[in-house]
């Protein structure tokens, strides 16, 4: 018996930045920065999103298109995140009143840097193949903040998706999970800090990509597959370089890789970066269709899934609700003085 | 606002919940007790009823001097929204150009943070409004 997904739903916000607009004000060549980083705009929050709403989004459009399940077989919700909007108090709490999941369930919130959603969907992959409740619900999604003028203001963004998880109804099975973890301290917030720190250059080699590759590999192994085997191939991405390369270096192709590249025009979504191209993906895919995922959270350690659409993908109602790609493409601007203010970067007045 | 009074009404402002007289039939949002017309008719007939989230601007107004948990959004629109049940709400609309709200406009509800209590305060979440797609 196999677990996999049941449903699924993405959310972006609509309000965008470009890099020149970030760069004009810290005296960068932003546009050069952003064709540096493979990211032609980024996703805002607005004023009264934050991850808890985004996340009610996201699994509001999972339920949407399968309007056969019912919320109280939910029995476990996490959320994976690192910008919950309480340090204390889970926004999973939340998330249940609000799908109408509550009261008889388990719910947590999750923190893996940007893998805290795929951890999710892990667990609620464990606990339904055990037996222990019908349905889980692996939610990732993040609103994260670079500090302003750091390398990092011009990727970070916000997003959201949300998988429901179980074994029967399946879209898509996860034939294989694995995971590589290791103490690497390339990125990291101390409890009380407004804005991430990382170690520069060495987010890169010993981090991303080590930890990417050598889950994939160990994800090949365990499946038996080669990369030609897949239709569909998507990384975590921080920013649209490093998943092409990491892509390239295992042997994908631009067109495996295409679908699931959101960062191109959302930036990095951290916990929802993945979770949001599978949903881009699942979106197009067609029964039979391979997909092979692998994620990453700095400190460090990525999850790999290997998985395949089934055809429950079409008994579902995908039609329902917005797709990625239309959230994706509906878009307004922000000039930098208003994506400062909504990202609460002004000091207001107390009271 | 008290906590105890936002936590009490949850149901209906994450989910619309409303209620249904179960002696005239009539919609009410936010829910009631006892039905206004049928008074003690209605009593122990109450019912939970959730609205599908679906409905119509019928009136707005855009709003230039705004409340302070929502200054940050100012100039906003604010609409009477007729429900496809057919009761009527008044709300916030988001996620729309101040020159694009009509009258007729179809919108659908949204789940959105509608204010804190301060920076140290809980956090009051709810529905709003967009244009449905
Ligand atoms: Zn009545």
């Amino acid at each position: 018996m196999k677990a996999g997904i049941v449903s699924y739903g993405g959310y972006v916000p609509r309000y965008r930045i470009l890099p020149k607009e970030i760069g004009a004000v810290w005296g960068v060549d932003g546009e050069a920065m952003g064709k540096g980083l493979n990211i032609r705009a980024k996703s805002v929050p607005g004023p009264d999103e934050d991850v808890i709403t985004m996340s009610v989004e996201a699994a509001r459009a999972a339920l949407k298109k399968a309007p056969h399940l019912d919320p109280k077989d939910i029995g476990a919700i996490y959320v994976g995140s690192e910008s919950h909007p309480y340090a204390v108090k889970p926004s999973a709490t939340i998330v249940a009143e609000a799908i109408e999941a509550a009261p008889i369930m388990t719910a947590a919130d999750y923190e893996f840097a940007c893998k805290a959603g795929t951890a999710a969907m892990q667990s609620t992959m464990g606990l339904t193949l055990s037996d222990m409740y019908r349905y889980g619900l692996a939610i990732g999604a993040d609103t994260s903040q670079g500090a302003p003028g750091d390398a990092l203001e011009y990727s970070a963004s916000a997003g959201a998706a949300a998988f429901v998880i179980g074994k029967d109804h399946l879209i898509a099975s996860i034939d294989q999970t694995i995971s590589y973890t290791t103490d690497t301290p390339d990125f990291w917030r101390r409890e009380g800090q407004a804005y991430p720190s990382h170690g520069g250059r060495f987010t890169g080699e010993p981090a991303y990509f080590k930890h990417v590759v050598s889950c994939a590999n160990l994800l090949f192994k365990r499946a038996g597959t080669r990369p030609e085997d897949y239709d569909f191939a998507v990384f975590h991405q921080p920013n649209g370089k490093f998943p092409v390369r990491v892509g390239k270096m295992l042997g994908f192709t631009d067109k495996q890789m295409d679908t699931g590249l959101l960062v191109r025009e959302i930036g990095n979504t951290y916990s929802g970066a993945i979770m949001v191209g599978l949903c881009a993906i699942l979106d197009i895919a067609k029964p039979g269709n391979r997909i092979f995922a692998v994620g990453y959270g700095s400190g460090a350690g990525s999850d790999g899934f290997d998985i395949t659409v089934t055809g429950g993908l079409e008994e579902i109602d995908r039609k329902a609700g917005r797709t990625m790609r239309s959230m994706v493409e509906d878009v307004k601007f922000l000039d930098y003085a208003t994506y400062a203010k909504y990202r609460r970067k002004i000091r207001m007045r107390e009271g | 606002m008290a906590i105890p009074r936002f936590w009490r009404e949850i149901p209906s402002r994450y989910n619309l919940v409303g209620s249904k007289c179960g002696n005239c039939g009539t919609l009410d949002f936010p829910p009631r007790l006892v039905c206004p017309r049928c008074g003690r008719r209605s009593m122990g007939k109450m019912e939970r009823r959730k609205l599908a989230g679906r409905g119509t601007v019928v009136s707005y107004t855009i709003i230039h001097d705004a409340p302070k948990d929502f200054d940050m959004m100012k100039p906003y629109v604010l609409a009477i929204v007729e429900m496809e049940e057919g009761l009527r709400m008044t709300s916030q609309v988001i996620d729309v150009e101040l020159g694009d709200i009509k009258i007729g406009m179809p919108v659908e509800v949204a789940f959105r943070k509608l204010g804190e209590e301060g920076e140290a305060g809980v956090i009051h979440y709810g529905y709003k409004f967009r244009p449905a797609r």
